[in-house]
């Protein structure tokens, strides 16, 4: 226990939590959201965010751009950003939307029992992971130093970078984005009346399958964006980044309340930061072990999350 | 067991009440294939079919000696009888696990958890390289671990049953990561180098050399038949008593079963340990054949593994269970020393990702798993009725 390196270092661990944190409650939106409509666990989430992770990767290669290239011109970094950013998010967007035509669709048209979704969901995930792990030859991918982190301002010892500020704008702003989606739009109330009770939201007109689409589609979406910050924080990616970051992100969800759109932020959030404070207090390798105990606790007092699940009263 | 079960009329009463008239015409007319025959025969010819069929298991090391169908039934990159017994655990663990998710219907992501804590007691207890330093012999050791097993059930269950499905699914998935981060980062657990040397199960032929030795899978592959064959009877029994008519009225619908005096918690709790129990079983099984574990071998992948052959194969059905849990096993090692006809590799490599599109195809035409109880294939023919005409 080193509680003084923890009172020490407070500042930077919790910059670095908030933009892990920021990645993490991305990801968990495309839980939240599948569960809040469908009560169903998208197993096949993580690889959704796999292949964006690579996607940007790839566009960046077709610039001649690898782990070892210079960091190019300001205007060229932004460029390529936006160029990794559209990749991501197509390439994602169309994964999830697959996942759900191949691995959920079939199995609704037969109104399967729950268990029999997850456990397809679990052979898309490793159909696709293990794809990408035998073409990559399971070696991990280094990114391009597109962005130098460089600080931008210190508060004491706390050196905010540049990419940490990147990370946490772009997810507030698409997380805003995505609330007002679903709770100002047309389509987004379709979602939040099949989230409410489907059957009701059928006879009323809403399309259920065209909503169970989008809903695939938004997650897909996050994820995508998720996985260029991912990359560009962590430097590197691997057939399994997106499990082992996926069971995180389902944890944020649940911590949050699965289904509930805020929750997501918040569970992201506050397991970021949770995960930066417990490793400096017991060291590194009992980061996900401390997450996961907070999780049990908080359930065992609030057994439906921080917030609640409600992706249909979110704004009733 | 309780006495209510020797004394229950029909094997497979439900909950009380809960048979219609129009189930049970249903059951008769379901009563087709092979099923309807075998339930049609008197006790004799079934309990002798069934003693054939764990002759025929017991058999199962020298089908690669039947001219034409054997040699395309065993495995070619790992020696027949070593794949034979990993089938045995799998499908030990898949009967466990099936007790607590197609029983009870509780969801567990993590049921790997007791299979490291089965194993890791028994290395502790037995291997040189522990801290305890107690070397005890195999036998000796495997109490301790399915107690240990178990109770970790318990402790685990307690105060975790309360949360709904998909809670408890996230909470078993932790479990399993903690024991797992713990097997790695403490010095008691030896992380990856791991515990070597544990002992094998003991026992000598008439001329001195060890029943259990390195070089021959066959024996270990045997004692797993013995195990699973005594798993599936105290299994079966659980299922027909009181407990088992309680696990199917907490499945369908707790609340129901609640306000009918089932005590749900406790019952949760019986499937939690006993599936514990079980899964601990595979665990002193495998640390007894490979002498040799660290913690890179209870990754998160193997629960998951587990799960989809039980679901795959049936759940809530030991038939289904068994057939999926070898499946799970049999098909990636199937794979091991067939070379691809594009790129000339191991096809050992794409196990994995052939396996996940298998069990997509599996379930997208049969939800209800390759073998399903037949009650569940009536549900599922109930549901598929009741498929809303809007889309």
């Amino acid at each position: 226990m080193n509680f003084s390196g923890l009172i020490q270092d407070f500042g930077p661990l919790t910059i670095t939590g908030l933009a892990q944190g920021a990645i993490i409650a991305l990801f968990a939106l495309g839980y939240t959201l599948v569960y809040g409509v469908l009560r169903l666990i998208n197993f096949a989430h993580s690889e959704v965010f796999l292949l964006g992770s690579y996607a940007c990767l790839i566009v960046w290669g077709f610039f001649g751009l690898d782990q070892n290239s210079a960091t190019p011109s300001t205007l060229s970094v932004i460029g390529l950003l936006l160029l990794g950013l559209v990749a991501a998010i197509v390439i994602s967007g169309i994964t999830a939307l697959g996942v759900e035509l191949v691995a959920y669709r079939p199995l609704r048209k037969r109104n399967a029992p729950p268990l029999a979704f997850l456990i397809t969901a679990i052979g898309a995930s490793l159909f696709i992971s293990e794809t990408v792990g035998v073409m990559t030859q399971r070696n991990i991918k280094g990114v391009p130093p597109l962005i130098q982190p460089r600080d931008v301002f210190v508060i004491g010892n706390m050196h905010v970078t540049n990419l940490q500020i990147l990370i946490i704008v772009l997810a507030l702003m698409s997380m805003f984005l995505l609330d007002r989606f679903i709770n100002r739009s047309r389509l987004g109330r379709g979602i939040r009346a099949v989230a409410q009770n489907p059957d009701s939201a059928a006879l009323m007109g809403v399309n259920k399958g065209r909503v169970i689409s989008l809903v695939f589609l938004l997650g897909g979406l996050m994820a995508g964006i998720a996985a260029v910050m991912y990359d560009l924080k962590i430097g590197v990616t691997r057939f399994d980044a997106g499990f082992l970051l996926g069971i995180e992100a389902f944890t944020a969800a649940v911590l949050g309340g699965i289904g509930n759109l805020r929750g997501a932020l918040l569970g992201g959030l506050l397991l970021g930061l949770l995960q930066n404070y417990a490793a400096s207090l017991f060291g590194t390798e009992w980061l996900h072990a401390a997450s996961f105990v907070l999780l049990v606790l908080i359930l065992l007092v609030r057994p439906t999350g921080l917030l609640g699940e409600s992706l249909g009263r979110a704004r009733a | 067991m309780t006495t209510e079960a020797t004394s229950s009329p029909a094997p497979q009463t439900p909950v009380p009440g809960a048979v219609s008239a129009r189930e049970k015409k249903n059951r008769r007319q379901d009563s087709g294939g092979v099923r309807g025959w075998f339930g049609r025969q008197n006790p004799w010819v079934r309990a002798g079919l069934m003693v054939l069929f764990a002759v025929l298991a017991f058999l199962l090391p020298y089908v690669g000696e039947i001219p034409l169908i054997g040699p395309q039934i065993v495995t070619q990159g790992i020696d027949w009888p070593s794949a034979l017994f990993n089938m045995s655990y799998y499908v030990l663990l898949a009967l466990g696990l099936n007790v607590v998710v197609g029983f009870a219907g509780l969801l567990d992501l993590g049921y790997v958890g007791f299979f490291a804590v089965g194993a890791y007691t028994v290395a502790l207890l037995s291997s040189p390289d522990s801290v305890l330093r107690t070397e005890w012999g195999w036998t000796a050791a495997v109490p301790i671990g399915l107690a240990v097993a178990m109770l970790s059930g318990l402790v685990l269950g307690y105060p975790t049953l309360r949360l709904r499905g998909d809670y408890l699914a996230i909470v078993t998935l932790g479990f399993a990561e903690i024991i797992r981060i713990v097997a790695t980062s403490t010095e008691t657990l030896r992380g990856d180098r791991g515990f070597s040397d544990i002992p094998h199960p003991p026992g000598e032929f008439a001329d001195g050399k060890p029943i259990f030795g390195v070089a021959d899978a066959v024996p270990y592959y045997w004692l797993g038949l013995a195990v699973i064959i005594l798993v599936i009877l105290g299994v079966r029994n659980l299922d027909n008593s009181r407990v088992g008519r309680s696990w199917l009225a907490i499945r369908e619908d707790q609340e129901a079963a609640e306000i009918m005096g089932v005590r749900t918690i406790k019952y949760k709790l019986w499937a939690f340990a006993i599936g514990a129990f079980i899964g601990g079983l595979g665990g002193v099984m495998f640390a007894g054949q490979q002498g040799f574990m660290n913690s890179q071998t209870f990754v998160l992948q193997f629960s998951i593994l587990v799960l989809a052959g039980v679901v795959m194969g049936g759940s809530g059905n030991i038939a289904g269970a068994i057939l999926g849990g070898a499946l799970i096993s049999y098909i990636p090692d199937r794979l091991r020393g067939i070379q691809d006809p594009i790129w000339h590799t191991d096809l050992f490599g794409f196990r994995f990702a052939i396996f996940g599109a298998v069990i997509i195809v599996i379930m997208i035409f049969r939800p209800q798993g390759l073998i399903p109880s037949r009650r569940r294939a009536m549900e599922l023919k109930d549901r598929e009725k009741e498929v809303a005409p809007i889309e």
